[in-house]
């Protein structure tokens, strides 16, 4: 008798169907992956110099996110965080971006956009990638990306920091309340985005709710779970919009403080 | 035939729907060593396609349900044809099968205080219809699948029985040929289960798919089984008919059964002019009541959509001849006007994905185009109502391929109960008949050969004809003479075709070798089907009345007369000899439940 | 509203074949499915294809359409152009038994191996008591057809057949994360889940999302759930004592 697999078929080994091409597909499955190339790496060559300038990154009441909380001995007094002194040669920035870099580099969205656009594993669903051997996120380095809960809980600490610079950019270049400027506005929006990005996180989907099996006896994380759900389902759009407006913000502080651009004050 | 792969269990069950697999797990656990058998891979039998949902008086929504009014439901439903011992068991336990569905993985929608929701549907006094949106099937099919593999049951997939094998007058085994190679195979075995599903593709217009060819039938006539109701067929009311690619393709029934409505080209909802005296009683006469019984069933009655199919589906029919037809020749069906889009998406998520797929259609704003379709056979083998074993001892049947629970006439969501319960049923008798017995029948050599040379014929010649050709003209015959309207000269001719088509089946040729090859297997389904037409066509003529899903323009009204039998067809020859058989007589404790009235 | 087209199919088995031409007649309204039938029936009789309900509930029918991993019998003529040659190829990870056939035993393997649900042993059928908000989760993954189309498009083992052994694909983890959540499982497979099932292999880049024609969720409702759950019990030290310390870790009182 011919031995069975749960199939009831003989076992032997059987070639795949031979066809040579990479990919039969002819529709442009290429552009995705390249945008974000071009995006994500845009964004790393700007966060990357702007992290090191050192400089430029305050013009009262506005801080940079890059640059906040601000923790070096070279920082403006008026942002100075007391305590921690950082020596001269480490820029605030460099720091402080360990937090959102781990934070995005951990994150589910950008691991599939870097993934497929810069590692090519896939470069698009039924494209064969170039590696001949692939392990995924089983060993060193990649089974790191399993604390990306950790880097959530240090990213929630991150948004209250600049949530509060949001809201110091309600006094004016005085001191006093009930300033509106432009740069009021972008740190506003700036905040909002980050915290929109971190709710709608997995690991926050996962904590306020995804854990339980029997949702019905627990109808508050329930209800957190269903707001926190939809917002995740948007997290890919949210994850760019806020990355490409925290550079947007830090520009802006930057182009104020040199002047290129002129203060704008609303009250 | 000595190098045949062979393989020798107690119970070897053919067909892996909700029937065969429920059969199989049944044996297994009752110690017998067990095999499933199929033709396509696992997980793919019709019952996937199943919609509605499985009825069983478990009385979550209504509490006055229970299995007497589901037996009196079924029984009139069937025009008191049924087989009433069947339809009193499959009442009685239902809802435990469907419990059990559920302590193995399945989950069911859910009511309020967190027991399985149940649904209105056509023909059943209270919502009964246990359902997971418009997938029942797919749960039911997936929880039996998931809970066999579990068990260690083999299973034989895309393996297709051609022939049973007998030892003196009882069941020996079975033969059949591996679809990916086409080598033989030949399992031993004392009792084998049934439970192939129905005949479909025997019609041109048909929900069904190339596997209901009628196997189960034909095996258990050419090994001396005897068949019950053929001439009852199912026309499911409402399948698609644009475009023409999915003509026929299922619309479930619980579009009704949530709010949808039948309209003609007048925008008339003509249902209630085909309201039948038999069921004048329980049918609302206004749109006002019909619409107010969606929310309150005790004190209305139950919209004239919701009468059983065949009712339905002769509605349909009359008013496409009467001119009254939608633009591609059926009528509209509308749930866009009656409920919320929300609503429709979340309640037929199916259907709106098909309609929107296949037909670029959205049901949420605009309506379908229904037409007849057939859908499903009541006749089939006859069988022990307790034991489910045929007249062949070490022979049983399941499910669609088994005869007499429904009667003249099926209602929906008791197909899905019908293949739980008796597929246990006849999983337990043949374990127990077959561990029970002293000896293990015998396969002769000579009846291998014998069913090896009958496989091969279709390689012998090349200048037959193309099965594929042979297939499409007798669906048309049947379609166009034995349909869901019928009358005696049709028939007669239909008989005289069939009889030229047993000159044409065993003549056609096949291109290519034994390797997954369709068109030599459409060659051998060919003989199924060709058989279970000629039972079709002459129990149909013989009938003489018009019940439940059997039509005739010549005799248009129920004959109490033929109310009390049924037509049984046997093998003879190469063809099919008819009896009418009296009905088994039904207890006075049943009797008496169709004396109350119906409200 | 007839036209003829060009297709090109591949022909073949285990021994080799190509991609062969056939010009054949396309109707209003029809699939690709209805093209390869017609094929079947006037040119090629023995061109293997799997079919069943034509309607794309059973999932027999999956292939490789312009190279898109696809059901034929949901794959409308009409989005392509009357000019269009249409490429029609067998699912490519796994082995060819013929034309567009192939063996997905590889499937049937991996369901095998997953442990069945697992119910207390105190409740009975028709005990059970769940809210339509507890069973939703896992209804959306019970609604997988089996057309094995992520399986195929998942580059772990479609560009890696030595992987298949570590490695259950993403119908079958996800099937491990419909029972986990279920709420009366009992079994905990999260570990099973990431050591036998191979959840680590997955880097999340929702091929098989894309392609499901059952539009699951797969990647962000089961397999990045799952991988949370993995952390939970492995990968998160802190929380893992946290819930120790508040209550003892069995599956029921996860909740
Ligand atoms: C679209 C649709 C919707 C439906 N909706 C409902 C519903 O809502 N409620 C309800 O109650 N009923 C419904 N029905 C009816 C019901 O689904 C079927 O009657 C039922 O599933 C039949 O189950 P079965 O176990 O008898 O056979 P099937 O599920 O059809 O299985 C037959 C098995 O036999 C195998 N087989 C056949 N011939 C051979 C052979 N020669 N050798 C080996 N194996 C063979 C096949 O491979 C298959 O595995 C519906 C039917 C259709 C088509
Ligand atoms: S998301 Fe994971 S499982 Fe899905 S295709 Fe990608 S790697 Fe495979
Ligand atoms: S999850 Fe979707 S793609 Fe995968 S097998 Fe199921 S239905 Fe097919
Ligand atoms: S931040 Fe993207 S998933 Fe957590
Ligand atoms: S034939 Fe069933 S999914 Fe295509």
């Amino acid at each position: 008798m011919t031995s069975q697999s749960t199939t009831g078929r003989e076992v032997r080994p059987r070639p795949r169907v031979q066809i040579t091409q990479r990919t039969l597909r002819r529709d442009t499955w290429w552009v995705q992956p390249l945008v974000t190339f071009v995006v994500l790496l845009g964004f790393v060559v700007y966060s990357t110099w702007a992290a090191f300038v050192n400089k430029d990154y305050f013009y009262e009441p506005y801080l940079s996110p890059f640059y906040s909380p601000c923790l070096g001995s070279t920082c403006p007094e008026s942002v100075r965080w007391a305590g921690v002194v950082l020596p001269a040669f480490i820029t605030p920035a460099v720091v402080i971006l360990i937090v959102p870099l781990g934070f995005r580099l951990t994150c589910y969205y950008y691991r599939k956009a870097y993934y497929r656009s810069f590692w090519q594993s896939p470069p698009g669903c039924a494209v064969t990638e170039p590696h001949t051997k692939y392990s995924g996120e089983r060993r060193f380095p990649l089974i790191l990306q399993n604390i990306h809960r950790y880097f959530f809980y240090l990213g929630l600490l991150l948004n209250i920091v600049l949530t509060y610079d949001a809201v110091i950019a309600f006094r004016d270049r005085h001191g006093n309340w009930g300033h509106v400027g432009l740069g009021t506005l972008v740190l506003l929006v700036n905040a909002a985005l980050l915290w929109l990005y971190s709710v709608s996180c997995h690991a926050c989907r996962h904590a306020v709710g995804g854990r339980l099996n029997h949702f019905s006896k627990h109808p508050v994380r329930y209800w957190f779970w269903t707001q926190v759900s939809k917002l995740n389902a948007r997290h890919g759009q949210i994850a760019w919009f806020s990355l490409v407006w925290v550079a947007l913000s830090d520009l802006f502080v930057r182009l104020t403080a040199t002047g290129t651009i002129p203060y704008i004050q609303f009250f | 035939m000595s190098e045949i792969e062979r393989h020798a269990y107690d119970v070897v069950v053919i067909g892996a729907g909700g029937s065969g697999l429920r059969a199989a797990i049944e044996a297994h656990e009752q110690g017998a060593r067990t095999a499933i058998v199929c033709k396509s891979l696992l997980g793919k039998a019709h019952t996937v396609m199943a919609e509605g949902g499985i009825a069983a008086a478990m009385g979550n929504v209504w509490e006055q349900d229970n299995w007497q009014v589901h037996f009196r439901d079924t029984m009139r439903g069937g025009k008191m044809l049924n087989h009433w011992r069947m339809a009193q068991l499959h009442a009685q336990e239902a809802p435990d099968r469907v419990y059990e569905l559920e302590a193995w993985g399945a989950l069911f929608d859910r009511t309020k205080e967190g027991k399985i929701s149940q649904r209105d549907f056509g023909g059943h006094r209270y919502a009964r219809l246990a359902h997971v949106g418009d997938r029942t099937g797919l749960e039911m099919i997936r929880t039996l699948q998931q809970r066999a593999v579990s068990l260690g049951i083999d299973v034989f997939m895309e393996c297709t029985v051609t022939q049973l094998l007998k030892d003196g007058d009882r069941i020996a085994g079975a033969f059949g040929y591996w679809r990916e190679s086409g080598r033989f195979v030949c399992f031993e075995a004392p009792a084998v289960v049934l439970a192939t599903g129905g005949i479909g593709k025997t019609f041109q217009i048909t929900s069904n798919s190339w596997e209901y060819t009628g196997d189960g039938h034909a095996l258990a006539l050419r090994a001396g089984a005897t068949l019950i109701n053929m001439e009852f067929v199912q026309f499911h009311p409402t399948g698609m008919v644009w475009p023409p690619s999915v003509r026929g393709i299922l619309i479930t029934e619980s579009v009704r059964g949530e709010g949808g409505v039948l309209r003609n080209s007048e925008n008339k909802r003509f249902m209630f002019d085909y309201i039948s005296e038999y069921f004048k009683q329980e049918t609302a006469d206004s749109e006002d009541e019909a619409d107010r019984w969606y929310g309150d069933h005790v004190n209305n009655r139950r919209p004239p959509e919701l009468l059983p199919r065949d009712e339905v589906a002769r509605a349909i029919n009359s008013e496409v001849k009467a001119g009254r037809s939608s633009p591609h020749g059926g009528v509209f069906l509308d749930v866009a006007t009656r409920r919320s889009a929300e609503d429709i998406q979340r309640r037929l998520p199916s259907m709106y994905h098909q309609f929107k797929e296949l037909a670029d259609v959205d049901i949420t704003k605009e309506p379908m185009e229904v037409a007849p379709t057939c859908h499903y056979v009541m006749g089939g083998v006859e069988v022990d109502p307790d034991t489910a074993q045929s007249i062949v001892p070490g022979l049983y049947a399941a499910g669609e391929v088994a005869g007499g629970m429904h009667g003249s006439n099926r209602l929906g969501g008791n197909s899905l109960s019908d293949l739980l319960v008796f597929g246990k049923r006849a999983g337990e008798y043949a374990a127990q008949y077959a561990t029970g017995l002293d000896a293990r029948p015998a396969i002769a050599d000579a009846d291998l050969d014998g069913a090896g040379r009958h496989a091969l014929a279709p390689f012998e010649s090349d200048s037959g004809e193309n099965p594929y050709t042979v297939h499409q003209d007798l669906q048309k015959t049947m379609q166009s003479l034995c349909g869901i309207i019928r009358k005696e000269e049709e028939l007669r001719q239909a008989i005289d075709v069939l009889q030229e088509y047993k000159q044409r089946v065993p003549h056609t040729s096949v291109e290519g070798n034994r390797q997954y090859n369709p068109g030599w297997h459409l060659a051998l389904d060919l003989y199924n089907m060709l058989l279970v037409s000629e039972c079709l066509a002459r129990a149909a003529l013989e009938r003489t009345e018009s019940r439940g899903g059997h039509t005739r323009e010549d005799f248009p009204q129920a004959d109490p007369v033929w109310g009390t039998k049924n037509i049984v067809c046997r093998a003879e020859g190469d063809g099919v000899a008819i009896a009418a058989q009296p009905l088994p007589e039904m207890p006075d404790e049943l009797k008496k439940l169709f004396e109350e009235p119906a409200e | 509203m007839s036209y003829e087209a060009t297709f090109k199919v591949w022909r073949g088995n285990a021994d080799g074949g190509a991609f062969q031409d056939y010009t054949v007649a396309v109707n209003e309204g029809e699939v690709v499915l209805d093209i390869i039938h017609r094929i079947q029936a006037t040119q090629a009789g023995d061109l293997a294809v799997r079919w069943n309900c034509k309607a794309g509930k059973c999932g027999s029918c999956s292939a490789e359409v312009n190279g898109r991993p696809r059901l034929m019998c949901m794959t409308r003529m009409s989005t392509f152009t009357e000019q269009e040659t249409v490429t029609v190829n067998p699912i490519r990870t796994f082995p060819i038994i013929k034309d567009l056939v192939t063996d997905v035993s590889y499937n049937y393997e991996k369901a095998a191996q997953i442990q069945a649900f697992t119910p207390p042993a105190d409740v009975k059928p028709g005990e059970f008591r769940m809210q339509q908000v507890d069973v939703e989760r896992s209804q959306e993954f019970r609604k997988c057809i089996e057309c094995y189309l992520c399986q195929n498009v998942c580059h772990v083992i479609r560009d890696h057949e030595e992987n298949k052994p570590k490695f259950a694909g993403p119908r079958f983890l996800m099937r491990i994360a419909e029972l986990e959540m279920h709420p009366y499982d009992t079994a905990d497979r999260r570990k099973l889940a990431q050591e036998d099932f191979g959840l680590g292999f997955c880097n999340i880049t929702k091929c098989c999302t894309e392609v499901c024609p059952e539009n699951i969720h797969i990647t962000d409702n089961a397999l990045i759930p799952m991988k949370e759950r993995v952390v939970d019990t492995k990968y998160d030290p802190l929380g893992f004592l946290w819930r120790k310390f508040k209550s003892p870790d069995s599956k029921r009182s996860r909740g």
